[in-house]
């Protein structure tokens, strides 16, 4: 089987800081790989750079686009760059108000990346989101309401929702549970190990939380200090910690 | 010469109507896109049209015949005034006849007289930018011109769609140009917008305060946004004009009395009045009422 996104020698230094160093990884399709570490380990930086947000300053991303095979994506158009983020990627922000449309109705925040993409009938658009809303657990009869008024665990829901509408074949996850009451943490979690699951979605989830990458991910990154330390299946890892960093991380002396 | 002394043809110098000219020319090459100009002081305030005016002053030749409507009407004070500032500063004739003009300068109105090759429209823009109240951010607004992406707009309209059962906008009704650009038409009811498709004159958008030009050049395609299932339609009275029964025109409400008495007539005043020149009557006409 062909890599999903195939990532080489990512570095990124903010002026003598090292953001990231030399970080590379195949992910293949319907994979999760949790990157974790402490915070100032690298791995919201990483997370930036492997969704293109942040240029890097050394290093490759491939990605394998359907019918193109495995393209380097700076050698993308910025249209097309902004075509593959809004159909075949998408970004779960840790605060839902920075991947929500907060002045715009929970259904045109799902039905905003099929506009975007083109579906110009209103009835089909809407009885879609009304679906994702039922999808991820939230009442279809609130699909007019502002997501103000949702709690936060709802909001993030539907931030997901909003995500995968169009069926992306990648999210990135920015510690999708940060924040949220820990209840609300152990449904989301088990919603989002459900829709990774049917939908053999690939994601990469920056977490500082082992429980959160235990549950969800199959493959694990120790991040320290910019770097990869440590890598491999997240059951290895976690049971059986090689590296002296992820053996601390483990014992939870590190945990927040 | 009986323009004031002191000031150039028009009321700019040269330069800056070539300044000007060469903006609307980049305008007309690329239909629907803003162009940024340098825009100039005028002796009218901001929201007096100094967009439109700038744009009139800078294509305005000696043997042209001005028109400037309002609201549909060529005398209320803002329209008056423009007229008389180019009467004055470039000597020009004026009309209020939709035919015999070679310009006509408007605020929120096309005229129902269909526009010939002949004839420019300069409109008058307070908001050039269609997606300003989505996303007020400049840099990103030029972003998704640059790259079509108009997703934010259908957004807008489905919200007013979920929310009032149908797209809300009446006025300033946002358009597609040439298949290519997103623009905003001036405050113009969405009454007009089909008049903007095809049309066989030039149309020429300003905005003093925003500093932007813009174009659609003769026979142009232009579409109103919507969805398949609620497609874009225009206002519709159930009663001709009361004045010239014109059943085609777009009408204004006008209370008659303190009994709440009230008729709708023509907003377009010179079409009204040449028709009832042509003996056309409505249910409040002189004539009528003497014969009821
Ligand atoms: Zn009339």
């Amino acid at each position: 089987m062909n890599p999903l996104l195939r990532v080489n020698g990512l570095s990124k230094r903010y002026g003598e800081r090292i953001g990231c160093a030399d970080v590379g990884f195949d992910l293949y399709p319907g994979e999760v790989l949790a990157v974790v570490g402490e915070s100032g380990s690298g791995k919201s930086t990483l997370l930036q750079l492997l969704s293109t947000r942040l240029p890097a300053d050394a290093g490759s991303i491939h990605y394998q686009i359907t019918g193109r095979g495995l393209v380097d994506m700076a050698h993308l158009s910025e249209a097309e760059r902004r075509w593959l983020l809004r159909t075949d990627w998408g970004f779960v922000e840790q605060n839902p108000r920075d991947g929500l449309r907060m002045n715009v109705s929970a259904g045109a925040n799902v039905g905003e990346r099929l506009m975007a993409t083109g579906a110009r009938h209103y009835g089909q658009i809407r009885a879609t989101a009304s679906d994702w809303l039922a999808r991820v657990e939230l009442d279809p009869a609130r699909l007019d309401e502002l997501p103000a008024g949702f709690s936060g665990g709802m909001q993030q829901r539907l931030q997901i929702a909003r995500n995968l509408v169009t069926r992306p074949r990648l999210v990135f996850m920015d510690e999708p549970t940060a924040g949220l009451d820990v209840s609300v943490q152990a449904r989301l979690l088990d919603l989002m190990r459900e829709l990774v699951t049917d939908l053999g979605l690939a994601a990469v989830i920056v977490t500082h939380d082992l429980a959160v990458a235990r549950l969800l991910a199959h493959r694990l990154l120790v991040m320290r200090q910019g770097r990869v330390v440590e890598t491999g299946l997240t059951d290895q890892v976690l049971d059986d910690p090689q590296h002296p960093y992820t053996q601390l991380l483990v014992s939870s002396v590190l945990q927040v | 010469m009986n323009t004031i002394a002191g000031y150039n043809f028009a009321y700019l110098d040269e330069q800056t109507k070539r300044m000007i000219r060469r903006a609307l020319l980049k305008a007309v090459a690329i239909p629907g896109y803003q162009v940024p100009f340098g825009s100039r002081e005028m002796p009218l305030p901001y929201g007096w049209g100094t967009g439109g005016i700038q744009i009139t002053a800078s294509i305005l030749g000696r043997d042209d015949v001005l028109k400037v409507i309002d609201q549909g009407s060529d005398d209320t004070t803002n329209a008056v005034n423009i007229r008389r500032f180019f009467a004055r500063t470039a000597g020009i004739a004026t009309t209020e006849k939709t035919e015999d003009a070679t310009i006509i300068q408007t605020r929120h109105r096309i005229p129902e007289k269909p526009l010939s090759e002949q004839q420019i429209m300069v409109y008058q823009v307070p908001l050039p930018e269609p997606l300003a109240r989505l996303e007020p951010r400049e840099a990103v607004t030029r972003k998704l011109h640059a790259l079509a992406d108009y997703g934010l707009m259908h957004v807008k309209l489905y919200e007013d769609i979920a929310r009032y059962g149908h797209i809300a906008s009446t006025y300033d009704y946002p358009v597609l140009v040439n298949g290519r650009y997103l623009m905003a038409p001036s405050p113009i009811p969405k009454f007009d917008n089909p008049k903007l498709h095809m049309n066989p004159a030039l149309q020429l958008f300003g905005a003093g305060r925003e500093k932007r030009v813009y174009a659609i050049p003769p026979y142009t395609k232009v579409e109103s946004l919507d969805f398949e299932d609620h497609p874009f339609s225009v206002q519709r009275w159930e009663d001709p004009c009361a004045l010239c029964g014109a059943e085609d025109s777009f009408l204004d409400e006008v209370v008659l009395d303190d009994a709440g008495g009230r008729m709708f007539v023509c907003s377009d005043s010179d079409y009204c009045t040449t028709r009832q020149a042509a003996g056309h009557t409505g249910s409040q006409s002189p004539v009528a009422k003497e014969a009821a």
